[in-house]
């Protein structure tokens, strides 16, 4: 039998801590400027945590995204976090968000794709969903990437932003309900972008100096590999829905610099208008970036759940790990 | 279309100048203000092109260093 069970978006939500810190700020712990940062990036400030961790942001974007729904929590069977930064390796964060919310029938844990985590979590979640005796899936992209960040590093220290931002999902049984996929990792890329390290630290091993384990990236290699893999990775979902660009009512592209958001768009040959941005205000979120970006559009009547809008959500990053996926709203 | 003629294509395709402003002697950085991602986007043109590998940017900082790179790493090839 053919299995014509879907999945649907039926809410989003958000969190970010309330420090903003602007490209100006920034000028006072390390050299750069205002205008060096918005021209090569597009980011005008970012939020960073003055304390709240993951989950603390998890937690309110989860309770943002379930306000107003009338949901009793029992019939969410599946929590994800989506996150590199979770509070602590165990419990995960998904667990203190289950705790939160008290959704009690849940399965609930962290999955690390980076960048790439809330794409990750969201297929995931697609097909788990379809098999669980619940009706419905909380996903969650959270991160306090200031943690991991190094301060004196004015190359990457600019780029990044702590927030959360979540989507409910909901068993659909609509046979005519569009999705469609294009997952990928390339392990062997490993080191254009790594974050946190835990060296091993036992009685038969010498101690050496701490590996703090910051972000580190090699910009190069990171923008090769999104302006070359993205475009066809996004014309791959659109074809395999038997659909063209022009059906595709917006591009959601993971918000890690508004130049590579208009080099994607100009390679796969759509207006930039298609394609929100909101990396002015947020900066890189890295797992939050999309969930934050649905909610905005969401909240500004954009884009409206349940009109059957078509739209491509993509993300990419460190791993490598690299995702796109086309849904209806 | 000489190896000059493609590169300088590429540039002005990329940094919306016109062709005029790129000629062999011009250094991207100081007179046509392309900063360090307008510069990938050009190598990744370039080695998309002439199906080469440009390892480094560093040490190309005017069209003429490009056109030499490019043809060395075309002879070697």
């Amino acid at each position: 039998m053919m299995d014509t069970t879907s999945v649907q978006v039926l809410s989003t939500g958000k969190y970010v801590p309330k420090t903003v810190v602007t490209n100006d700020d920034l000028t006072k712990w390390m050299d750069t400027s205002d205008e060096w940062i918005k021209q090569r990036t597009g980011i005008e400030q970012r939020y960073i945590s003055d304390g709240e961790n993951t989950s603390d942001l998890c937690i309110k974007a989860a309770e943002d995204t379930l306000k107003g729904q009338d949901l009793d929590p029992g019939s969410i069977g599946l929590i994800i976090v989506a996150t590199v930064t979770p509070d602590t390796n165990s419990p995960s964060v998904a667990n203190k968000v289950q705790s939160a919310i008290k959704a009690t029938n849940a399965m609930a844990f962290d999955l690390s794709a980076a960048c790439s985590g809330f794409i990750y979590a969201l297929s995931v979640a697609e097909k788990m969903l379809r098999h669980m005796p619940y009706d419905h899936a909380l996903i969650i992209g959270g991160e306090v990437l200031s943690k991991t960040i190094d301060w004196s590093d004015r190359k990457t220290a600019v780029l990044f932003g702590d927030g959360a931002g979540g989507v409910l999902l909901k068993k659909a049984h609509d046979s005519n309900r569009l999705y469609a996929e294009d997952m990928h990792s390339d392990g062997n890329r490993g080191d254009a972008l790594t974050i946190g390290a835990q060296d091993v630290n036992n009685p038969l091993v010498e101690q050496q100096e701490e590996n703090k384990g910051y972000l580190k990236m090699d910009g190069r290699s990171v923008f090769n590999f999104v302006t070359r893999t993205i475009p066809s990775s996004i014309e791959s979902v659109v074809s395999e829905a038997n659909l063209s660009m022009e059906d595709v009512d917006y591009i959601l592209l993971h918000q890690a610099n508004a130049r590579i958001i208009e080099i994607v768009a100009k390679k796969v040959s759509v207006p930039l208008s298609k394609f929100p941005m909101n990396i002015q205000q947020y900066g890189n979120t890295s797992a939050a970036s999309l969930p934050i970006l649905l909610d905005d559009y969401v909240k500004n009547g954009q884009l409206v759940l349940g009109s059957k809008q078509k739209i491509v959500l993509s993300a990419f990053d460190g791993g490598l790990t690299w995702g796109t996926i086309l849904i209806e709203l | 279309m000489t190896t000059f003629e493609k590169i300088q294509e590429i540039i002005v395709d990329q940094l919306d100048k016109d062709e005029n402003e790129v000629q062999r002697s011009t250094n991207f950085r100081e007179e046509l203000e392309a900063d360090s991602l307008d510069l990938f986007q050009i190598i990744n043109d370039i080695e998309d092109e002439f199906d080469i590998k440009i390892e480094s940017e560093e040490g190309l900082s005017t069209v003429e260093d490009l056109v030499t790179y490019v043809e060395k790493q075309i002879e070697t090839n």
